[in-house]
């Protein structure tokens, strides 16, 4: 048996003036729907500086959704949270479906960065996927003695 | 129902082309409908319909067509 180590990148933007819309016209259901209590939470200020907080967080979701691939339903926008960390920096944590299919991909950590500059946030996701493979996987052709 | 779900999908679908242009079975996110703006089709949809998607309709191809949109309300009103 041997490890491979993979990874994947998931990217996502959003215009941070539609989550504005959105905080207006849906109000605590929009968040209570997207955000975790934690998310809300660490997303302070001005309404504007609050907007582009929680759009960098929805592009981090988004991006973690594509690092994780689903090929049936969708993770629950909540079960991908973005940790907040006092220092400042962020980290993911996944709960739900979306852990489940993390587990799935062999995916044993995921970094994030986020980003806001006027209308647009941005975030990068990089997982590292492990997966065992048994000594004749990994592209060997032949039969079992080969 | 159609009409409505065509009215929601100008107004929050934030799509770059014209709603009475899409087909009933043309893929609205190749259309240019982001993550985003799918979640604010689903909240009116529900404001308008008075339903609630579940988790499980959460999933991509639930919004991803006036028909797809239309058979999914059909099974939370059960019309």
């Amino acid at each position: 048996m041997s490890t491979e180590t993979a990874i994947r990148v998931g990217t996502d933007v959003v215009a941070v003036h539609q989550v504005a819309e959105s905080v207006e016209r849906f109000g605590p259901r929009y968040l209570q729907r997207v955000y975790t209590e934690h998310e809300v939470m660490s997303c302070r200020g001005t309404p504007a500086v609050k907007a582009a907080s929680l759009a960098a967080r929805f592009a981090a979701k988004e991006a973690t959704i594509k690092v994780l691939r689903p090929a049936g339903h969708q993770p629950d926008w909540r079960s991908v949270e973005v940790r907040r960390h006092s220092e400042g920096w962020c980290t993911m944590a996944l709960s739900g479906h979306a852990a489940a299919l993390a587990d799935q991909a062999g995916i044993a950590d995921l970094a994030v960065s986020l980003t806001h500059d006027g209308d647009m946030a941005a975030a990068v996701v990089v997982a590292l996927c492990r997966s065992e493979t048994g000594p004749h996987e990994g592209g060997h052709e032949g039969g079992e003695d080969a | 129902m159609d009409e409505t779900i065509r009215t929601i999908l100008a107004e929050h679908g934030h799509l770059p082309v014209e709603v009475a242009k899409i087909g009933d079975e043309d893929d609205l996110y190749q259309a240019g409908m982001t993550s985003h703006a799918s979640v604010n089709v689903m909240l009116a949809l529900e404001d308008e319909f008075d339903v609630e998607f579940p988790e499980v309709m959460l999933r991509k191809s639930t919004f991803e067509s006036v028909a797809a949109i239309r058979v999914a309300l059909g099974e939370l009103t059960g019309s």
